[in-house]
């Protein structure tokens, strides 16, 4: 982005659900846009959840909520969601 | 309900018993049948496979009997009335999918055609030494159902009733017939489909997302569904609650087996059928079913003419066992006489539930032919002899 | 937080958390299953689901589907029996790579020989995990479970293969790192008629991952990322899995055969003529 332009907004916004999260690291490792990390927070259970570390870099591809085994996240396009 | 008429072959008929019970179950509505030869049975099937395709059922011959028994179920669950038909060496193999349709409550139909056992044994000869396995061959506590047909037009009516059981209770219900029974021949009355009484699946009124598969119906018995109906439901064989879905605590193990059995237990009185002939005054009942039961009428017979007060209760339904009128009658019957083509397995309950009020005396036999009258009849002159005479007192107790 | 995971429709939520472990592939397979079904031109009542046992067992109680989850080794026979009974329901066979080739392996490939129209989807974790670890008919030969400590010497089944052999016209392998391969794999495996077969290669890391020190889920999807290779149309007797070795993935079979219903239709058309009425089911 040069200066004087207008910054878009990220495309999609990924939705975390922590207390259904078993900590696997699949939504971290396989998104292509490196949009999440580990948190330092636990949640009930203990594992450490993820969170979104660049949402400006989310594509609503939802490929975190593909590979989830938890139904823990996912991923939408913004003009999806229904607010 | 009346008998769907597409089924029903009305007629007078010369069928031995296998054919008769496939046009039972014809009758009944049965139509899925899955099945593996053995030996005497194989005839059910064989006419099934015939007479299916032109009244709308579907047969299929499974790789074994453990598919056959399960492939039913499935069949079951799909909307239809479903049979297997087997002998010994198959219902033991059977006995996990026995379990299962009890724990499921899935409603169908269990044909043995008994043959002389263990293991492969006389494969086309008679005996009726599957009586327990019927009764206690799956793992666990449940209880089933059992019909014993003594003649090919009982083959016919009994495999109507086992149907119209199985809907009734929602369970596994089966039809021990052995190969005297099977494979003679006799005449088979079938009547007017509009005179055949059956029991129409008890499917749920409720809406999908009120509906649970295990909730209790009417006497108890859950009511059912299928599936393709929009209720999304869930079954499985492990402990469950109401919801069918899996519930892994003792309490709800106890609710969830408790109702296995009781469902059966509470409702005896309803479900028994025997025939009695004479006990009214009787100082010896002869207890007996299925072919044993042609035999003992003889034997009976040539006690009777030595004046002896002989009586013959006949068990229709083996199980549930008749505990409260075998009771009733041990109040002034002095012995009790249970032949059976085995090494004596009704008489173990004949004994349970007497108690010792009254003298019971088997007359075993291996199987691989049937009684003579005369060695019945010895026993009968015997126990009219040996057995003490009734102590009021002892009675009353 | 308003956002509900578009997933959540086809699950039973009061049954969550599952039970299945962290890193576990059978909640990816999960997801594969319902991105299969959500455009698969069949409306969701007409899909069923039939399980056996195990930790893929399991996946029937999670979904919200007509779902039976059965005995040990005997999905598939009961799936015939509703298929039979009910021909407009789409019945798919969820279940393991033990209860499926091991006890249930009769039933298989006898489904495949009639070309039963049926799904089987085959997670192929190399284990019987319900149970704590033991081998099963498709544990690489060297690989250490519960049941052979010493390693394991028995040579395993090569699944596509034994698909192929034994009548299956649609024949499919993927791991759950292929989530959208897998995923289209299953919706035309639903949509064949006649026998379709995906295996989907699954981490679990909690048995045979650990016992042969392959790290945990992670580890191990990294490692099907790395050793998998996408050969569709494959010779299903090349495609057989060495511990630790190459995974040849891919969509290796796709033909037409007449499916057991097609076959009796036209067996039944022939003998009885004008007199047949076509069997659409018990009715």
């Amino acid at each position: 982005m040069s200066d004087g332009k207008k910054a878009r907004g990220p495309r999609g916004v990924v939705t975390i659900n922590p207390e259904l999260c078993k900590g696997c690291g699949f939504c971290i490792e396989f998104c292509p846009s490196g949009v999440l990390a580990f948190s330092d927070t636990f949640n009930d259970k203990g594992y450490h959840t993820p969170k979104a570390v660049k949402p400006e870099a989310c594509t609503g591809c939802d490929l975190c909520g593909a590979y989830c085994p938890d139904f823990a996240i996912f991923g939408m396009l913004k003009e999806k969601v229904v607010a | 309900m009346k008998a769907d008429p597409k089924g029903v072959l009305t007629g007078a008929h010369f069928l031995d018993g296998d054919h008769a019970c496939c046009e039972g179950a014809l009758s009944a509505g049965c139509r899925f049948v899955a099945g593996y030869p053995i030996t005497p049975s194989t005839e059910v099937v064989e006419r099934i496979a015939a007479r299916f395709p032109s009244v709308g059922g579907m047969f299929i011959q499974m790789e074994d009997e453990i598919a056959s028994s399960i492939a039913i179920q499935g069949a079951v669950w799909g909307g239809a009335k479903a049979m297997t038909v087997t002998s010994g060496p198959g219902l033991s193999l059977m006995m996990e999918h026995v379990g299962l349709a009890a724990m499921l409550e899935t409603p169908c139909v269990f044909v043995d055609v008994q043959r002389s056992g263990p293991s492969t044994g006389l494969p086309t000869m008679p005996a009726q030494g599957d009586m327990m396995q019927a009764r206690w061959g799956s793992h666990g506590d449940y209880e089933i159902i059992a019909l014993c047909p003594n003649s090919p037009q009982e083959c016919y009516d009994l495999t109507i009733a086992a149907f119209n059981l199985a809907e009734e209770y929602r369970v596994p219900v089966m039809l021990m017939m052995d190969e005297c029974v099977g494979h003679m021949t006799e005449k088979v009355i079938i009547p007017r489909a509009e005179e055949i009484e059956v029991t129409p699946r008890r499917y749920t009124t409720q809406k999908p997302g009120k509906y649970l598969p295990y909730q209790a119906g009417r006497n108890e018995i859950p009511l059912m569904v299928k599936a393709g109906d929009g209720y999304l439901f869930h079954v499985t064989g492990l402990t469950h609650d109401e919801r069918g879905y899996p519930a892994m605590n003792a309490e709800a193990h106890d609710r969830c087996v408790r109702h296995l059995v009781e469902k059966i237990r509470n409702n005896a009185r309803r479900i028994i059928r025997i025939e009695e002939t004479d006990t009214a005054d009787a100082e010896v009942v002869v207890v007996s079913y299925g072919i044993t039961s042609r035999v003992a009428g003889k034997a009976i017979q040539m006690a009777r003419a030595d004046g002896l007060k002989v009586g013959h209760l006949r068990l229709i339904t083996a199980w549930p066992f008749p505990e409260k009128r075998l009771r009733t009658l041990a109040a002034h019957v002095k012995a009790f006489v249970l032949p059976e083509l085995n090494f004596g397995q009704m008489f173990l309950e004949l004994q349970r539930v007497i108690e010792g009020k009254a003298s019971c005396y088997p007359v075993p036999h291996a199987g691989g032919t049937v009684h003579e009258p005369e060695a019945i009849y010895q026993r009968i002159l015997y126990a009219a002899r040996h057995s003490r005479p009734k102590d009021k007192k002892e009675v009353a107790r | 937080m308003s956002r509900v995971n578009p997933v959540n429709q086809y699950l039973r939520m009061d049954r969550m958390p599952h039970i299945w472990c962290s890193g576990c592939g059978l909640g990816t397979t999960v997801n594969c299953f319902i991105r299969a079904i959500e455009n698969c031109g069949y409306p969701r009542e007409q899909i069923a689901i039939v399980s056996g046992i195990g930790c893929t067992g399991r996946v029937a109680g999670y979904l919200k589907l007509d779902s039976f989850h059965t005995t040990h080794g005997r999905p598939i026979p009961f799936a015939t029996g509703l298929k039979l009974a009910n021909p407009e329901l789409k019945v798919v066979v969820i279940s393991g790579d033990g209860d499926l080739f091991a006890i249930g392996g009769n039933h298989f490939i006898h489904a495949a020989r009639r070309n039963m129209d049926l799904t089987v989807v085959c997670v192929n974790n190399f284990t019987y995990g319900m149970t704590g670890g033991q081998l099963t008919p498709t544990t690489p030969i060297d690989a250490i479970s519960s049941t052979s400590p010493y390693g394991n010497f028995e040579e395993p089944f090569n699944l596509p293969f034994l698909a192929e052999s034994a009548g299956a016209v649609y024949v499919a392998r993927w791991t759950t790192y292929h989530v959208k391969q897998a995923a289209r794999s299953i919706r035309e495996a639903i949509q064949k008629n006649g026998l379709s077969f995906v295996e989907i290669i699954s981490p679990c890391p909690t048995l045979y991952g650990r016992r042969n020190k392959l790290g945990d889920g992670l580890a191990m999807m990294k490692a099907f990322k790395e050793n998998s290779a996408i050969v569709n149309g494959a010779d299903t007797r090349e495609v057989g899995l060495d511990f630790k070795g190459k995974i040849v993935c891919g969509k290796f079979i796709d033909r037409e055969k007449p499916s057991f219903l097609d076959m009796y239709h036209t067996t039944m058309a022939e003998r009885f003529g004008p007199f047949y009425e076509p069997y659409e089911g018990v009715q």
